[in-house]
């Protein structure tokens, strides 16, 4: 049953959300593969790993519009909330959402 | 029969409010003290702003004088510290008074501003934005002529100080870290109108700028001074960043304190005789900031301490900017998101921007701007929370346009507008007159009722609203016409329109350009924002300000993403020439970096694939050295100009062919175009460099240099036609760059040159060029664009532009975790 009832998520500071570029993304490195953040036009941020569900795309280098991103390979159209398809790619795989918390203008990340 | 001891600590909105919410349902119950720290009776607090702006006096103001107390056998004891509550004995501790005793105690302390510390944030000349003497610092200071003002914060309150300091004759500047205004209310788009009417209102504003230090001259501030070191001279700075609850009495007597004083729903603290409301509280994880939710507390309080009933379940909110002309409110989810729906409306001519949020078939949030009269009617949609489906037709031009249609299907409450009612916001046409046209003048067509009416003719919001008209007049008569196709889903103008309207009206930023156009998104999406960003530059090779978050990757990273995610690299060889220094320090990079793949391209180039994103500044820095540039492989730009050896070698040339493209390449290269432009210059009719398939090519003849355009080898194959032909290498050169001009600034974005052609036609190409005078004035305004654009960006990107792009957030998470 579950064993570990302690915060059961580690989160690492991993930096400031100016320093995600508004309408863009930056990439975080981690042993299971990048984790991609964005930042949209109206200041929220979003966690997704950085792989497009269709071809693995690096989400992270895709155009950021509304609360989505065009995946830079075949541009299909990834929901940053949810990380799955939109439009006519909807219900074709996702991209996992990985743990995001904002505190005092810095972003946390739990493991992908 | 003696009364029970109200106490109220707090003389403010929250705690005066609460008392009249109890005297109104039973004014005998209490006897009622109220500690206030301020020296003066009740004032409204948020009409501080206009206060300031002059436009009303503390008199005006005053929510309670001195005659309420005494009338209500209040007892008011003004400029007083309470220095601690004893809550077994339940007494207060008054700065030098004796113990006040209390049967109940209401906490209404408020909450203080936030003093970012700042160096220099004690220098004279800081103030905060909170009470009547923070105003009367900063109208005194308003009163040296020629003063300047910085307020840090670009919120609510941020914006109302500079305004109102403005208004008082300083020069203000608001300094804002986010890259929106009040980003916790309004989106993108409203923000950019909101800062267009400040601007207009003297009022300027420095987006996503970080405060570092605050400077000053013999004690007195003398100007702020920001992260990337600019500095902005002032001598007054406003702090108005936040508030924070006042909890620390509450915490001090052992209250269970969190942000703010912890309360229940019926706003009791952790101690049964304590409540506790306003701007001090938190409930249910939520702090207060605005007006609305005190009244509702103070509501639940008055019943909670006469019939002992009453819960405050929390509050939607509301904002209303309080700035005289700029109409702006905000409400709810006002940003949208997962599962929500946005209507936008924007008209142009009235500066009014219109974002309803809809969620699951029921208002979830709205942003209003420049015209907000129906914040109140979205508001109550959104607090009742009932289904909007029947009307959502008409939802976004309001309550009038919508009033009487629910219930119906949307055509039956098309068929029910009254024909006063108005269709087109932005040309003021009600539905009588397009009736009237329609079956008047016998009018079948969208385009013909815009012509007569001008109804749908501007923003083209209306256009369901009139063909739905156009279908109720007409029966099955009507078919629905369709004009130019459209850029995208975000907006009903095509690229034509698009483009000349971004000249004629002087357009020359993204947001400024989806606000004329009134785009029906609030940031566009990835089809239509790399279009506007480069029908801009293209309008404004000086000054436009690139958004390189509207290009593609491949444009942003100046290389080529492969299929795995890593990039390709191709240096830029002048027409296809190169040489052993060249090969050599090729050769070395493809080592250095263990590049896997090393191919030549059908444009005469060296193309190495698989170079990892990280390792692009590196590869460049190393190629530069060597003397080469970005070849723009990537781009929608000029790609290559490929050429056959000519005059120089071949024994059947007939001119410099490679001569010809190294000046053309050299000339043209760094020039963004719709898309990509490939060239190709043969020496001979022979034509071993293919000239005949590419955008624009060019064969030369014993007698001189024919120009050929259109010519296509991908997804279609085409043979080029024949423009011109011209005698000296001059005038091949002046025509093919006004060809390109005339390209860059009439084609539709991602139009290669061909199809460009069959939409206009070789006559009219050949036209613009026929002129010398016409195709000079092309030549050199592509030339005057060049001067902005030849600019190698690898080497800009080697000398740490866009570092970001290359390199990751953190490696803090590179580890597997211990």
């Amino acid at each position: 049953m579950n064993a570990l009832v302690l915060d059961p998520i580690a989160w690492t500071d991993v930096g400031a959300v100016t320093d995600v570029p508004v309408r863009g993304a930056r990439r975080v490195p981690t042993p299971t593969g990048d984790v991609a953040i964005f930042r949209t036009g109206d200041g929220q941020v979003f966690a997704l790993v950085d792989r497009c569900p269709h071809k693995g795309g690096p989400l992270s280098n895709g155009i950021v519009h509304g609360h989505a991103v065009a995946c830079p390979l075949h541009n299909w159209s990834i929901s940053l909330a949810t990380g799955h398809p939109l439009g006519a790619d909807a219900g074709k795989g996702c991209a996992p959402t990985v743990p995001l918390q904002i505190r005092d203008g810095r972003i946390y990340l739990g493991q992908p | 029969m003696t009364r029970e001891k109200l106490v109220v600590i707090g003389n403010g909105m929250a705690g005066c409010r609460a008392v009249q919410e109890v005297l109104k349902r039973d004014p005998d119950r209490y006897e009622i003290t109220i500690f206030g720290a301020e020296p003066r009776v009740n004032y409204d607090r948020i009409m501080l702003s206009p206060v300031l702006a002059g436009e009303k006096a503390f008199e005006d103001i005053v929510i309670n004088d001195e005659a309420w107390y005494a009338q209500n056998r209040i007892t008011l004891h003004t400029g007083c510290t309470v220095e601690g509550i004893d809550l077994t004995q339940r007494v207060i501790q008054v700065a030098g008074q004796q113990a006040w005793p209390y049967d109940k105690l209401i906490l209404a302390t408020g909450s203080e501003p936030i003093r970012l510390p700042l160096p220099g944030s004690d220098l004279s000349g800081v103030v905060t934005f909170r009470d009547l003497d923070d105003v009367g610092a900063m109208i005194t200071a308003s009163a040296n002529p020629d003063s300047r003002a910085v307020v840090i914060g670009g919120g609510l309150l941020g914006i109302e100080a500079a305004y109102g300091l403005s208004k008082r004759g300083m020069k203000a500047t608001v300094v804002h870290l986010m890259d929106v205004l009040m980003e916790r209310q309004l989106d993108a788009s409203a923000s950019f109108l909101l800062t267009e009417a400040l601007a207009q209102k003297g009022v300027e504003t420095v987006l996503e700028a970080q405060s570092e230090a605050i400077e000053g001259k013999d004690g007195k501030v003398t100007g702020l001074r920001l992260k990337d070191g600019r500095v902005l001279p002032c001598d007054l700075l406003v702090m108005a960043v936040g508030i924070r609850p006042s909890a620390g009495l509450a915490k001090a007597a052992g209250l269970e304190v969190n942000r703010g004083v912890v309360v229940d729903d019926g706003l009791r603290t952790s101690d049964p005789a304590v409540f506790a409301i306003g701007e001090c509280v938190e409930h249910r994880g939520q702090c207060y900031g605005l007006v609305a939710p005190i009244w509702d507390m103070c509501r639940t309080l008055g019943e909670a301490l006469t019939a002992g009933t009453g819960a405050y379940e929390g509050s939607a909110l509301s904002t209303r900017l309080k700035v005289s002309g700029v109409d702006v409110f905000s409400a709810g989810k006002h940003l949208g998101g997962e599962g929500c729906e946005d209507i936008v409306f924007r008209d142009a001519g009235r500066g009014v921007y219109k974002r309803i949020v809809l969620e699951d078939g029921k208002v979830a949030g709205a942003v209003l701007f420049g015209d907000a009269a129906d914040g109140a009617w979205y508001f109550d949609l959104m607090r009742s929370g009932q289904p909007v489906g029947d009307i959502r037709e008409t939802l976004v031009f309001g309550q009038a346009a919508t009033e009487g249609l629910r219930g119906l299907d949307p055509s039956a409450a098309v068929a029910a507008m009254a024909d006063t009612a108005e269709v087109c916001g932005c040309n003021g046409v009600c539905k009588g007159e397009i009736v009237n046209a329609i079956t008047g003048q016998g009018l079948t067509t969208l385009e013909t009722v815009r012509a007569v009416t001008k109804a749908s003719a501007s923003c083209g919001t209306c256009t369901p609203l009139v063909e739905k008209l156009l279908k109720l007049s007409l029966g099955d008569a009507f078919q629905a016409q369709s004009g130019p196709k459209p850029v995208c889903g975000c907006t009903g103008h095509g690229h034509d329109e698009v483009r000349r309207r971004i000249v004629a009206e002087d357009l020359r930023s993204i947001p400024a350009a989806m606000q004329a156009l009134e785009w029906a998104t609030p940031d566009g999406c990835s089809t239509c924002r790399p279009a506007l960003n480069y029908y801009l530059l293209c309008a404004w090779p000086e000054g436009y300000r690139d958004d390189r978050q509207s290009r593609f990757i491949n444009e942003r990273v100046h290389a080529n993403i492969q299929k795995d995610g890593t990039y390709s690299v191709v240096p830029r060889m002048w027409g296809g020439v190169t040489s052993a220094a060249e090969l050599r320090a090729i050769a070395d990079v493809v080592d250095k970096f263990a590049i896997p793949t090393v191919k030549c391209t059908g444009g005469q180039r060296i193309d190495l694939l698989g170079v990892k994103k990280d390792d692009l500044p590196a590869v460049w820095s190393d190629l530069n050295a060597a003397g080469m540039v970005s070849g723009h492989a990537y781009g929608k730009a000029l790609r290559t100009v490929k050429t056959c050896v000519g005059t120089d070698w071949c024994r059947f040339g007939t001119q410099d062919s490679t001569g010809l493209g190294v000046r053309l390449e050299k000339f043209m290269w760094g020039s963004w175009t719709p898309a990509k432009v490939k060239l190709g210059i043969s020496g001979c009719p022979r034509n071993c460099s293919e000239a005949t398939c590419k955008d624009i090519g060019v064969i030369c003849v014993d007698s001189g240099y024919e120009i050929h355009v259109g010519g296509a080898a991908g997804l279609h194959i085409r043979g080029t036609e024949i423009l011109t032909k011209v005698a000296t290498e001059e005038e091949a050169i002046w025509t093919i760059c006004a060809v390109a001009q005339s390209y860059r600034e009439t084609a539709w974005y991602l139009e290669r040159i061909y199809k460009w052609m069959d939409r206009l036609g070789i006559e009219w190409i050949r036209a613009q060029v026929a002129d010398p005078a016409d195709r000079k004035a092309l030549y050199d305004r592509f030339a005057y664009s060049q001067r902005f654009y030849r600019i190698d960006p690898w080497a800009e990107r080697v000398a740490g532009r866009d570092s970001h792009e290359f390199n990751p957030l953190s490696r803090r998470m590179e580890m597997a975790p211990a």
